[in-house]
């Protein structure tokens, strides 16, 4: 047994050193590594003076009125595709459901559930995309948690955004309120998200240069409600597509919907794409468009409104609510003749958002 | 979009539906052989617009519908051994074997992942040496050429973890079976266009002769159906028989001889059963002897895995064009896309699914 003293020159820490190029379990632990995560990495991404205050909870002083609240868990994979990245869904995908209900949204709450060994480098670039679709929205991220998960128990970073908006006194809006005669006025073209992140599949070894849509659309309702008081139902017609979003209100407002399929536009790299793989872009999710059905008194305004608006130029008429077939969404084909679309049946893409 | 605008235009449409309302004096049933040609009939309402002495009727190439149910049976063994990862073409995730689908064997944990292409379960079995990656591969002359390179490849590349349970189906047999029977209907054909890219139209000559019927090789938009018919109503009316082709801008009289060639380098024709029909002599394809260790279904053996159809549903008969899917009394009701009884309610370019998509509630 030697009784030389050990060389403490040569042992190094068995702590977990402070700088990592990526995420350890112990940066979802509530300790130093937490800490510092939160101080040097989230904090200065999401400055708003509630999460500021490193309690607990956000302490809200919200306006008067009704509020909206929603919630959304983005799963996309992979996180990074043409257009966005989860980051930037995660804002837009909440503040557009609480923005569907007519409310202003001002505050929302970030989740962070992340794999062990999650590049710290893909973590700041999320970070900052998603301090990039806060400003252009003009929410606050006002509180938030950080979870880290061991290897395998999930696929690198999913994200919960929760979000509040307050809706304004005149403003009641509801898909089971169409009546016959209404129109239906789509915000742009379809498809766009869902054969963004469709192309960069692992499996499809698919090139193109479709782009994914995603974009805060508060600013485009509040345009809308401005041009249309009698506005009845906003929606943004994400997984399961517009297809889906019609046979919503269709059903809820016991009304049916007659599409015009010319009235549709699809890019043209988009529509390509759809047809290689063989998909209909009406059950493609959107992440920038929505479906808004208003009274015909108002049409001409709320369509003009939101050609002027950096989110609707393509806007357009794609249908009218009748009292014929209530629960049924039908659609006038090129040739003329009328058929059904139905509800989306089963997943025709999983983690999409 | 040039090669889709053009072949959906509104006037060329009505043009040929006014010539074939002037060619046609007496009813004639024609079928269109593939499942993508039903789509698209019932998604533009092409039925509709026929003169009514015109009867289409919906043949059986949906490769997803007519797969056995004893081929579905052997892959969910084979998905849901721990070292495979099982890979398919998405419609076939959720056609349901005797007590299960694929859907539901990954949500028990097997690796089940969904491919366009054979070529992509290729590069995932040279980047997963320590896996065994097994392709689903189904489908008619179409698909055969795409999936038999696979093997090529994968034989190329001594890729000894990659493998295929075949279950390819060939158009003409059936299209033998369908006019040999005595209870047919059928006088005229729209052979599968996709199908005659590959193989050409000369193996329709002989039965064109020997049944005495049009059949003419039709692609899949508005204006390629509505020629195609007017096509095989022309030959009906003169009693001219004989192989026709409409789809110009892709089919070859020889088709495309190197994809024939890569097929027969990799597989053999085979009796095979037909889900919904049942064995038809010589209607398959399987993987030649000599690349054995390609064969799923020697390598996992599972060949002694044998299942009967079940009597529940009419699709052998729909598949056949006896009925029309909204004969059938389950159709919309107990059988509905959710929750098919049947192959032809399981794939969209099914027939019942199709009408189930577009048209039902008697529309129009």
């Amino acid at each position: 047994m030697t009784t030389e003293h050990p060389d403490f020159s040569q042992m190094s820490c068995p702590l977990p050193l402070m700088d990592h190029d990526t995420i350890q379990l112990a940066h979802g632990a509530g300790g130093l590594l937490s800490a510092e995560l939160i101080d040097k990495l989230i904090i200065p991404r999401f400055t708003s003076p509630e999460l500021e205050m490193l309690e607990d909870q956000a302490v809200l002083d919200l306006p008067p009125g009704l509020v909206a609240f929603s919630t959304d868990t983005f799963v996309v994979s992979p996180i990074f595709f043409p257009g966005g990245d989860i980051g930037d869904l995660a804002i837009n995908g909440t503040v557009n459901d609480v923005a569907m209900s007519g409310a202003d949204p001002v505050a929302l709450s970030v989740g962070f559930v992340i794999e062990e060994g999650f590049p710290m480098a893909d973590f700041h670039r999320v970070l900052c995309s998603m301090e990039t679709a806060a400003a252009r929205a003009g929410v606050r991220i006002v509180t938030g948690d950080t979870k880290v998960v061991g290897k395998g128990s999930c696929d690198g970073i999913f994200i919960n955004t929760s979000g509040v908006g307050v809706i304004p006194e005149d403003v009641r809006l509801s898909a089971g309120s169409l009546a016959p005669g209404d129109v239906v006025i789509l915000s742009g073209t379809l498809a766009d998200h869902g054969m963004a992140v469709m192309t960069v599949r692992e499996g499809l070894s698919f090139q193109s240069t479709v782009t994914s849509d995603t974009a805060a659309l508060n600013g485009l309702v509040n345009t809308i409600l401005a041009a249309g008081p009698g506005t009845r139902t906003l929606r943004d017609p994400t997984r399961g597509g517009a297809a889906t979003t019609l046979n919503e209100f269709a059903i809820a407002s016991k009304v049916g919907i007659k599409l015009d399929e010319s009235a549709f536009s699809v890019r043209p790299d988009v529509a390509g794409a759809c047809e290689i793989l063989g998909i209909d872009p009406l059950y493609v999710a959107n992440e920038g468009k929505l479906i808004a059905v208003v009274p015909a008194a108002e049409k001409e305004a709320v369509l003009a409104a939101m050609r002027g608006h950096e989110h609707g130029e393509e806007a357009a008429i794609i249908g009218e609510v009748v009292a014929d077939h209530p629960g049924l969404v039908t659609m006038k084909t090129g040739l003329g003749t009328e058929r059904i679309v139905d509800m989306a049946v089963g997943e025709q893409l999983p983690r999409i958002c | 979009m040039k090669y889709l605008d053009e072949f959906r235009d509104p006037e060329l449409a009505k043009g040929l539906l006014e010539e074939i309302r002037r060619t046609v004096t007496r009813p004639w049933k024609i079928m269109e052989i593939c499942g993508g040609q039903t789509h698209s009939i019932m998604r533009y309402g092409i039925d509709q617009l026929l003169p009514d002495q015109i009867t289409l009727v919906h043949g059986p190439g949906c490769p997803v519908c007519v797969t056995p149910l004893e081929t579905i049976d052997r892959a969910l063994v084979i998905a849901a051994r721990d070292n495979v990862i099982f890979t398919s073409f998405g419609d076939m995730l959720r056609v349901p074997g005797s007590n299960d689908d694929l859907f539901r064997v990954k949500s028990r944990g097997a690796d089940v992942r969904m491919v366009y292409s054979p070529l992509e379960a290729v590069k995932m079995a040279r980047e997963n040496p320590d896996r065994e990656v097994v392709f689903l591969a189904v489908g008619f002359e179409t698909t055969a050429p795409g999936n038999a390179m696979a093997v090529k490849q994968a034989a190329a590349e001594g890729l000894t973890n990659f493998s295929e349970i075949v279950s390819h189906v060939l158009v003409p047999p059936a299209m033998e079976a369908i006019l040999s029977s005595p209870s047919n209907l059928v006088q005229g054909f729209l052979a599968a266009g996709h199908v005659c890219a590959i193989m050409g139209w000369e193996e329709y000559e002989p039965i064109a002769a020997k049944y005495g019927v049009p059949i003419v090789p039709t692609g899949f938009e508005p204006v390629d159906i509505l020629e195609g018919i007017l096509k095989t109503v022309q030959l009906l009316e003169n009693e001219t028989p004989g192989v026709e082709n409409k789809y110009l801008r892709v089919v070859r009289e020889q088709g495309n001889p190197a994809a024939r060639a890569v097929v027969d380098e990799v597989y053999e024709v085979c009796d095979r059963k037909w889900r919904g029909i049942g064995n038809i002599p010589r209607s398959g394809l399987r993987i030649r002897a000599e690349l054995a260790a390609f064969d799923a279904e020697k390598k996992f053996a599972v060949e002694d895995i044998v299942t009967e159809e079940p009597e529940i549903c009419i699709s052998g008969e729909i598949l056949q064009g006896l009925k029309k899917p909204h004969e059938c009394p389950a159709f919309g009701t107990e059988c509905t896309p959710l929750s098919p009884l049947g192959a032809t309610m399981v794939s969209s370019e099914g027939a019942c699914a199709a009408y189930h998509k577009y048209s039902r509630k008697g529309l129009a």
